[in-house]
């Protein structure tokens, strides 16, 4: 029991903690450290780097809801005794045991300025060439998608696991009085599976406001911080610049942050349950 | 009225898809959905297939199969990146991490059930602040960590840090809560020491739940790519963080990279393929 302990304690639980007086340091790692008190933190509200990275950050929430109700939509189609069905479900899950990396080769290549959706434009007609990877507009939106891309396997196992928890007399008797598959979905699915959809909508916002893999892979917060995200800023800081301190303290604001989005849902949802069971 | 409408209907336009009616319409439909999807899903991999069995000269052709389907980038990896030493970097730094989190968490969740203790909100909690944490933190400081214990540049510095999985015990407490009492005192009254009871009683009784982590640890740890970025030089480097970099440096040698990022995918596919039915029941049971 032990060695599992220190390990988990030393490289899991020490971080947690460590983080928090290294954010308070101008941290060396040659040198001196010295503590600089709020320093850090003042200079992050001054850096207009960080609030445009935060910003962005923001801006990935708009993933957890399209995300969500794929997932919750593709679940339904899955849950059919159809055959075959099984081979859907592992295919659609393939993306997500795949490497960020592999991920990221794949779709640079199908959205290069030689790929094939330039290709594929050029031959019906088009002129001009999209530099899809370069367009500070493009970008951002087009790592939401890819994010989404590679999400709708995992949520669609987790809703699966919900629905299967459901008897489907339900909604086979909304059929057979005539209901549409919509009013099906919203009226009934959706509501039955409230329980699974606040706990993915939380692991998705937290993920959605962490998000650093893709970044790290595609765009390195690019095209002129474009897809410059806080985690990623919070990393080249430290890495990048070797300022481990003001990285920390980054790391921690972004934290604080995750945290209040995570408790708003919390709240929304303790309230949401009790106005339903009324 | 109702009855006889839907019977009439059924006898026309509808199946029974395993003791259920389904309508026409809404089979076919189901199908069109499940196809396109699945076409969106795998088709960044089937184009990424073909590229690497395309030459430079019709590398920018939009079909899948071209005339001239050459095996010369896979033949040139060798030559161009050690592809054979990225492998073999690859293979410890998961087998490596694999053995220590079976190891140490089968050990430790053992005590976490049986000792009737309350921890699992503790623990629950410390894992959700360990999701909640931005991954650059933990970066910071297990860096510092790393380089202080002089692990830099060594498999132990890659594999340490993310070895043990607060997930993984909580998995294996699950388990080891599920194995029935009587088994337990059974083996408790024929005198077996506590350590032989957890070794030929508890853990056999556990398998199927570490073949589950160990199958997540495998796809985990294969595609972990950042940190041998921080901690290591090039020659530690796994294959998914050699791509990265060789992706960043080679892009006019695209032949190589779809090769070699083919080849770095195909473990995990084999392996996700093969126990797809017991990690797929464990990713949608684990909510519940």
């Amino acid at each position: 029991m032990l060695p599992a302990l220190i390990i988990l304690g030393v490289f899991t639980f020490y971080p947690i903690i460590y983080s928090i007086p290294l954010a308070f340091m101008k941290y060396s790692v040659i040198g001196q450290t010295s503590w600089v008190g709020l320093q850090n933190f003042t200079r992050a509200f001054q850096d207009s780097d960080f609030w445009v990275s935060l910003g962005h950050s923001a801006e990935f929430v708009i993933v957890v809801p399209i995300l969500q109700l794929i997932s919750i939509y593709l679940a339904t189609v899955v849950n059919k005794p159809l055959p075959g069905v099984t081979i859907f479900r592992v295919l659609f899950y393939i993306p997500v045991v795949t490497s960020m990396v592999a991920v990221g080769i794949m779709w640079g290549f199908i959205l290069d300025p030689t790929g094939l959706i330039n290709t594929l434009m050029q031959n019906a007609g088009f002129s001009h060439v999209i530099y899809f990877m370069n367009n500070s507009h493009l970008t951002l939106p087009i790592l939401m998608g890819i994010t989404i891309w590679q999400g709708i396997g995992y949520y669609m196992m987790m809703y699966l696991g919900g629905l299967q928890g459901i008897p489907s007399e339900l909604s086979e008797a909304a059929e057979i009085d005539g209901a549409s598959p919509a009013t099906i979905f919203f009226k009934i699915t959706i509501p039955l599976l409230k329980p699974f959809i606040w706990v993915c909508s939380l692991m998705s916002l937290i993920a959605a406001l962490g998000v650093f893999d893709i970044v790290f892979v595609m765009t390195q917060g690019g095209p002129n911080n474009a897809t410059l995200v806080t985690n990623y800023y919070s990393y080249n800081q430290a890495f990048g610049n070797f300022n481990f301190g003001y990285g920390a303290a980054v790391g921690l604001l972004l934290s604080i942050v995750i945290t209040l989005f995570s408790v708003i849902l919390f709240v929304y949802q303790r309230k949401g349950g009790q106005t339903h069971a009324k | 009225m109702q009855s006889s409408q839907v019977k009439r209907i059924s006898s026309r336009h509808s199946y029974l898809v395993k003791g259920k009616r389904m309508s026409t319409g809404s089979i076919v439909l189901n199908y069109a959905v499940m196809i396109i999807v699945a076409l969106i899903s795998v088709f960044p991999f089937l184009w990424i297939l073909s590229a690497s069995f395309k030459n430079n000269e019709n590398m920018s052709s939009i079909a899948l199969i071209t005339k001239h389907m050459t095996m010369v980038n896979y033949s040139g990896l060798l030559k161009f990146i050690h592809f054979d030493k990225y492998l073999f970097n690859s293979i410890v730094i998961t087998l490596g991490g694999i053995l220590i989190d079976i190891i140490f968490s089968s050990m430790a969740a053992y005590p976490l059930a049986k000792m009737k203790f309350k921890g699992r909100g503790f623990i629950s909690g410390l894992l959700l602040s360990t999701m909640i944490l931005p991954a650059s933190a933990s970066l910071i400081v297990n860096y510092i960590t790393i380089s202080r214990l002089g692990l830099l540049n060594t498999f132990a510095g890659i594999i340490l840090p993310g070895s043990v999985s607060a997930f993984s015990i909580i998995l294996l407490r699950q388990a080891y809560l599920a194995v029935p009492d009587a088994l337990y005192e059974a083996a408790r009254i024929d005198g077996a020491s506590e350590l032989r009871i957890w070794w030929s009683v508890m853990l056999p009784s556990v398998m199927p739940t570490i073949t589950t982590v160990g199958i997540m640890d495998f796809i985990n740890k294969w595609n972990a790519f950042l940190w041998p970025t921080i901690v290591a030089q090039p020659s530690h480097y796994p294959i998914a963080t050699a791509l990265q970099s060789l992706n960043g440096q080679f892009t006019y040698k695209f032949g190589y990279i779809a090769s070699s990022t083919i080849l770095s995918i195909i473990p995990v596919v084999i392996v996700f393929m093969m126990f797809q039915k017991n990690y797929l029941q464990s990713i949608s049971g684990a909510v519940k």
